[in-house]
């Protein structure tokens, strides 16, 4: 026996007889991982989670969050001899006068944008695919959770800098925590400690910032992997695949290597983002003082969306019986994006509800075989794209010589408008790739020669698809595949018909070809 | 023959099909130099992460194309680190790719929900063990426990009552009384209105009692932005117009909207802009909202003159400045 065998030996009998982890291991080492570059999505969430901790922790050994007036005396001479608060002169210290700091920073803040890219990209990506369907339920509102979570933790980080930029950020807060109806001013006031800006916000929310979102985020991770785990991943239709068997590489060795290196890419990826690619320039900004703001103004890209809905708002306000409700606030900022997240939280258990499918769902849809739930997560793009595209309507107008005025009712309107459009174009693709897919079965893939037939006529020569192929474009319709149909007693009523409606929407497909017609249409050439 | 519909049939997982690093050896041995290369490429990057440190300059800055003037040492550590850990990752998936076996494995999957014997199981222990503390029986037990866990969640949320003052007037007053002297921000020298040309704006603060320092909070409620007019210019009723003085208006700083600085004035059109949200207000007729999401026009600051010829305010602001709250009674503006 080799001495490197003897030791690890040594040290794997030191921890099992410690803890009886030996089979447990011995199964896991062997887990089977489906492979799909979609299913990096998630991988990149939790890796720049991490850098994001590491990062983030190197910079409090630094950062100072309190707001108390100190004159700024480091090297950045343009503000030297500047009033400013703690929080700004030590983020401007570790920018200018910790080696890496700044690094660190723009590392920080660039893994921020990604973790939100990555967290939408992989939600979109759960959602069309349908892998929040039974058994997943748990982990889409675990998820939904995360990003929401996700956006206050950004807003909160860039919040922190207090320059003019961020200050004014937290002016917008503030103005929506007041627009609360009946307990508004009291809400504002406590959490600021008194009248805007106080004192005490920063250094509270810097506490949420690195202690209570972060060990937030530590447990629901850890318990969305950990269900990830238990239920096995999800895998993309194909032959060889069902709902019984999940095909992939084993944990150990492929799975570790390629997750552990992918962990060291997307590091190394961000710190060269750091590292060349400028972000957040505080300096330029200077410190915040309420009298004060840069042209431009904006939130970082998560909060986009929101800041447009704000901008596109109708100056809608309640005066009466001495009481102001500002509607122009709460509509945007508060209850639309409650009704949107709401829904968003709860979709999974409103398809089951309508389809009445309450099996398990291992297997991926390919979003064309879903026309309906991929037409919706279109048309809510669409509305987020509308909304962000307003958030950043100055930025746009400057760029592409339009008015902001223009922009705004182009949004206020296509709001509305779009998102509906997008829907039915959506079913209307879905449904034609879903013919598309129908004839490549039928009748085989276009070669691109051209014969000519004795009789003068030209014909191009088809190729049959494989059976690997066929299988995989028609496995959607195969028996026991589709849900079962809604039992009468579920038709009942206002709810049963509206039920009775989108279940019928919802089972519009092209009838996916089979081996029988694929006969026939031999039979008919001979 | 039946009239059954025949349907396709799962093949089954296609034929492996082996890489040339299994076939060739020299295609193996290629890529294991590539491994190795990348993981060496890797402690390159680390050994540049600490000479940037070390030894280059903190106040050096290079011209970089697109990305601007970049600081060199920060820089170069960025590069060691990105070098230092993109090729172990680099490497790591090579050699997944290349050299670990790439055959895909079948594993069984199971439904999630437990078996009869063991569901049945649960519920019975479950009630069992239930019935052992009463929970069935003890009425008394198990109301009062339910007061107890109810309010013992009060606390918490008590606690937090001394996290801020109760707001009182706090969103109604500013230091603006009749008879304060208009200062300029950030030099607090008083103005006269021959300081001020026809078109020109500034932004201004009322002048603070001797002794008393200006606070954040302050500027908050306080800003104040004076544009001069010609008087012709302006639409307003006979009350407003005599807070104007010789052409000069003044108005609250802060946004009725979200409380942002209305910084942004446009001279040919005489509109103030909000750059936050966009909200327009047209100076010749009081600050009124002409676009975007502001529904209330500026406060509108009355202006006088005293006996030394300084500009001041001829009285406070009649409503609040700033965003809307529950208690503003907006009726009267």
């Amino acid at each position: 026996m080799k001495q490197s065998q003897r030791i690890s030996g040594t040290v794997a009998n030191y921890v099992d007889e410690r803890t009886g982890a030996a089979k447990w291991l011995k199964k896991n080492l062997t887990k089977v991982f489906p492979d799909h570059w979609s299913f990096m999505l998630g991988e990149i969430c939790l890796y720049s989670f991490i850098i994001l901790l590491l990062t983030g922790t190197f910079l409090t050994f630094w950062f100072d969050p309190s707001q108390r007036e100190v004159i700024y005396d480091g090297s950045y001479v343009p503000l030297s001899g500047v009033h400013m608060s703690a929080s700004y002169a030590s983020a401007l210290h570790i920018s200018f006068d910790v080696r890496g700091g700044l690094l660190m920073r723009q590392i920080h803040h660039w893994a921020a944008l990604i973790f939100m890219v990555a967290i939408v990209a992989h939600l979109l990506r759960v959602f069309f695919t349908g892998a929040f369907r039974k058994p997943r339920e748990f982990n889409w509102l675990i998820g939904v959770g995360l990003l929401t979570f996700g956006i206050v933790e950004g807003f909160l980080g860039y919040s922190l800098p207090d320059d003019l930029l961020s200050g004014t950020g937290i002016r917008i807060a503030e103005a929506i925590l007041q627009a609360i109806p009946v307990a508004g001013s009291y809400l504002a006031f406590f959490a600021f400690g008194g009248a805007f800006p106080g004192v005490s916000f920063l250094p509270r929310i810097y506490t949420v910032h690195v202690l209570l979102l972060p060990g937030l985020f530590l447990a629901l991770i850890t318990v969305h992997l950990m269900l990830v785990w238990y239920q096995k991943h999800t895998q993309y239709p194909g032959p060889g695949r069902t709902e019984k068997n999940v095909v992939g590489y084993p944990l150990m060795p492929v799975y570790m290597a390629k997750a552990g290196g992918f962990f060291f890419i997307v590091f190394g990826v961000t710190a060269f983002l750091g590292a060349v690619a400028s972000i957040n320039p505080i300096w330029l900004y200077g410190p915040y003082t309420p009298g004060q703001i840069s042209a431009g103004s904006q939130p970082d890209w998560y909060m986009g969306w929101l800041d447009g809905l704000v901008r596109m708002a109708p100056p809608l306000e309640t005066h009466a019986f001495g009481h102001t409700i500002s509607w122009n606030i709460l509509i945007p900022g508060l209850i639309l994006p409650g009704i949107l997240f709401t829904g968003m939280a709860l979709y999974p258990f409103i398809e089951s509800w309508i389809s009445g499918d309450k099996r398990e769902h291992h297997l991926l849809d390919r979003p064309r075989n879903a026309p309906n739930r991929t037409a919706l997560g279109a048309m809510s793009l669409s509305f987020m794209i509308i909304s962000l595209v307003n958030g950043g309507n100055d930025i746009i107008a400057t760029h592409f010589h339009l008015t902001i005025n223009g922009i705004m009712w182009f949004t206020r309107f296509g709001l509305i408008i779009v998102p509906p459009i997008v829907f039915v174009i959506t079913k209307r693709i879905c449904l034609s790739l879903q013919r598309a897919d129908r004839d490549l079965v039928l009748h085989g893939r276009e070669t691109g020669r051209l014969v000519m037939m004795p009789n003068g006529e030209m014909l191009e020569v088809h190729e049959p698809i494989s059976a690997e192929r066929k299988w995989t474009l028609t496995q959607h319709q195969a028996p026991g595949a589709l849900p079962p149909p809604l039992p009468e007693s579920a038709k009942r009523g206002l709810k049963g018909k509206l039920r009775t409606r989108m279940n019928q929407a919802n089972a519009i497909q092209v009838p996916a070809p089979t081996l029988t017609e694929v006969k026939q249409i031999e039979d008919s050439h001979h | 023959m039946s009239n059954q519909i025949e349907r396709f049939q799962d093949p089954g997982l296609p034929k492996h099909v082996h890489r040339t690093s299994d076939t060739d050896i020299a295609a193996e041995k290629r890529a294991e130099r590539q491994v190795a290369a990348m993981f060496l490429l890797s402690a390159f990057g680390t050994v540049l992460t600490i000479y940037s440190y070390i030894f280059l300059k903190s106040d050096t800055y290079v011209f970089l194309p697109v990305m601007g003037s970049t600081n060199i040492q920060q820089l170069f550590i960025g590069l060691g680190i990105t070098l230092a850990t993109l090729c172990i990752g680099l490497g790591l998936v090579q050699w997944a790719k290349r050299l670990m076996p790439d055959e895909e494995v079948i594993a069984d999957r199971h439904e999630m929900r437990s078996e009869e014997v063991d569901r049945a199981d649960l519920v019975e222990t479950f009630h069992e063990r239930a019935d052992q503390a009463g929970l069935g029986r003890r009425s008394l037990i198990k109301r009062s426990l339910g007061l107890a866990v109810g309010l013992v969640g009060l606390s918490p949320i008590v606690l937090l009552r001394d996290l801020g003052p109760k707001p009182g007037k706090a969103l109604r007053t500013t230091n603006w009384e009749s008879g304060t002297r208009l200062v300029l921000d950030p030099a607090g020298t008083p103005i006269k209105p021959e300081d001020l040309e026809v078109g020109a704006v500034a932004q201004v603060l009322p002048e603070l009692r001797a002794g008393t320092e200006r606070t954040l909070e302050n500027i908050g409620v306080d800003a104040v932005l004076l544009i001069r007019l010609r008087p012709e210019d302006f639409n307003l009723n006979a009350e407003r117009l005599s807070w104007t003085y010789q052409g000069i208006i003044a108005f609250s700083k802060i946004c009725s909207h979200m409380g942002c600085a209305v910084a942004l004035y446009e001279q040919q059109t005489r509109h103030l802009l909000c750059p936050c949200h966009q909200s327009t207000f047209d100076v010749t007729r009081a600050a009124k909202v002409i676009f975007g999401p502001a529904a209330r026009p500026l406060p509108q600051l009355a202006l006088a003159i005293n006996s030394e010829g300084y500009l001041v305010a001829k009285q406070p602001f009649t409503v609040p400045v700033g965003p809307s709250f529950w208690e503003r009674d907006s009726s009267r503006g």
